[in-house]
């Protein structure tokens, strides 16, 4: 039996375009909604696979306020079987702090007879990208971590976990309990059943809170990079203008 | 002193860590002249090494600092932490940087949370150099963050593609100590056990193509494809994809560009069928010329391209590739 606890975030969707708050500190996602991140979907994906296969429980938890239930019920819709959210005003914090807080949280509620075997989180966060929740939370837990993870499989207390290297697949070995950061790629997320929606509704959210003194995440300043002017030079319509796209092709020197 | 930790390929060191140490340089002489050390970790062939010094001079670096150990041989992040975090504090680094690669990424992860330091990750410009003030990629890269590292020593990745590769005005020839990190067991539980060859894997075909012919929605279906490896086959170059296209599982996962896959700079990028979603863009806005096939003229691929073709993919790139073939290519 493995229980796997899977912390994922709630981001602005990325589809749209972005606004920015007028002061400037914070993406204005009210229009574009908020999603999951790629890899988070994946480690989601990975956590139930796990926990099915072993019998265990696949808990999803996520450090914000109210709004993140939406995140949190679609991930129980998926297949996880229990929740956590630790209510906490993220608005300033850094990676250091969202690692504090879940491990203050894995740790009170390791005292109470449950234990997470394994942690997944997704590699980076879509909107701030700080590649270092895991292994923050790795070392605050005093555990062996892993990033960049495509495909993790349990077996009699022992991960084996493959990820993507320069030269092929690389394959680790650990035991548990750890931390792995996922990345997409290695498995397909399923989509909600409608069973599943329903169960999600019915299944207790763990609302707990987490004592961090946030050191902070050093942003000054949100910008959107200067708006270049459309250059773009329509060549034609149709296949008539694969002419003048060979002759741009010769002129770039990648037609020989 | 600022210290980058260079990874090092079959060619010497990797092209994002010489531009990750032409970035360090540019920032060493704003902080008035802060001299420019390198790391190099675990055996390397000497071919190698001597090419990686080569590089090294030419980027200004002083000093070259080699980590050894017999638990070098295989990667373990841990591991090469260690070497990082050992060097870092043996010279007092103000900062310590790497490429914001895959494993620049993990890496100086590890280094930050040893150091009790603050990282920032994928940067691309320095704002301020006193108090330390950078702009970084977030979203993406379709916001920047402007954000204040006041950690001493503080942590950067620098993005792929911030900055060009500039050899520094005096090359130097850096002189090179050779140091033993002090590795724990707790260092290589995470190392690679083995590396399994993949079925068929272009990522770095597809990272180093010249040219890169992109498909999203607009290709179809998983049959929609041999025009467009037809093309890239014609001009030499790589097929690339969208999310959507490995999410519907018509190619596969390390076919895809952006911000969950692949980040390309590709001399020629003709994105075929895709809208241009900030997902893809993170990985194709580096490619140097531009050319959109989309049938929709507003989509943002089409807008921010350089040339485009107004139309459906399987009818113009048909035509383009009897085109090539009719003139030799």
């Amino acid at each position: 039996m493995t229980n796997v606890l899977v912390c994922i975030k709630r981001v602005p969707e990325t589809s749209g375009q972005i606004l920015l708050s007028q002061d400037g500190q914070s993406i204005d996602a009210r229009h574009v909604g908020y999603t999951l991140s790629a890899h988070d979907e994946c480690a989601v994906e990975q956590a139930i696979q796990i926990a099915r296969s072993t019998d265990g429980e696949a808990t999803v938890l996520t450090v914000g306020n109210d709004d993140s239930l939406e995140q949190i019920r679609n991930a129980l819709a998926v297949g996880c079987t229990a929740a956590v959210l630790v209510e906490a005003d993220t608005e300033n914090f850094g990676p250091a702090d969202v690692a504090a807080a879940i491990a203050d949280a894995v740790r009170s509620r390791e005292t109470d007879a449950t234990t997470y075997d394994l942690i997944l989180v997704g590699n980076d966060a879509a909107d701030t990208g700080d590649f270092q929740v895991g292994v923050r939370l790795a070392y605050a837990l005093g555990r062996p971590v892993l990033t960049g993870i495509g495909t993790v499989e349990v077996q009699d207390g022992t991960v084996v976990a493959r990820g993507k290297g320069p030269e092929g697949t690389e394959v680790f070995e650990l035991s548990l309990p750890a931390v792995i950061a996922v990345q997409e790629g290695g498995v397909e997320p399923r989509y909600p059943s409608i069973p599943g929606r329903m169960k999600a509704k019915r299944t207790p959210v763990d609302m707990v809170t987490a004592s961090v003194s946030p050191v902070g995440n050093g942003r000054a300043a949100l910008r959107l990079p200067p708006s270049q002017p459309s250059v773009v030079e329509v060549l034609g319509e149709g296949p008539a203008a694969a002419t003048a796209v060979v002759d741009l092709l010769y002129k770039l020197g990648v037609a020989t | 002193m600022i210290l980058v930790l260079v990874e090092t390929d079959a060619h010497g060191a990797t092209e994002t860590s010489q531009e990750t140490l032409t970035f360090a340089r540019e920032l060493a002489d704003r902080r008035g002249g802060l001299t420019l050390h390198a790391l190099l970790v675990g055996p390397l062939a000497d071919g190698i090494t001597q090419a990686a010094l080569t590089q090294l001079g030419e980027q200004g670096v002083s000093t070259v600092r080699h980590a050894q150990h017999e638990q070098l041989s295989s990667y373990a992040a841990g591991s090469w932490a260690t070497a990082v975090a050992t060097a870092t504090e043996s010279v007092s680094a103000d900062i310590v940087m790497a490429a914001g690669t895959a494993r620049g990424s993990e890496i100086m992860a590890h280094v930050a949370t040893r150091l009790d330091a603050t990282m920032a990750a994928n940067v691309v410009a320095v704002d301020d150099v006193d108090p330390l003030t950078v702009s970084r990629q977030v979203m993406g890269g379709a916001v920047l963050e402007v954000m204040r590292v006041a950690s001493v020593p503080a942590v950067l990745t620098v993005a792929g593609h911030a900055v060009d590769p500039r050899a520094a005005a005096l090359p130097t020839q850096p002189h090179v100590e050779v140091f033993e990190p002090p590795l724990t067991e707790s260092d290589v539980v995470g190392r690679v056990v083995r590396v399994e060859a993949t079925e068929v894997d272009d990522t770095a075909a597809l990272t180093g193509a010249r040219v890169v012919v992109g498909a999203g929605r607009g290709a179809g279906s998983a049959h929609g494809f041999d025009d467009l490896l037809e093309l890239s086959e014609l001009l030499d170059g790589t097929l690339g994809v969208s999310r959507v296209v490995t999410s519907l599982g018509w190619r596969p996962h390390h076919e895809q560009v952006g911000q969950t896959g692949s980040r390309i700079a590709p001399d020629v990028y003709i994105a075929c069928g895709i809208s241009g979603a900030i997902q893809h863009w993170a990985g194709c806005q580096s490619a140097k010329t531009i050319i959109a096939i989309n049938t929709d003229a507003d989509a943002p691929m089409v807008t921010k391209a350089h040339y485009a073709v107004i139309g459906d993919l399987h009818e113009i790139v048909p035509a383009i590739n009897e085109e090539l073939r009719r003139r030799g290519s």
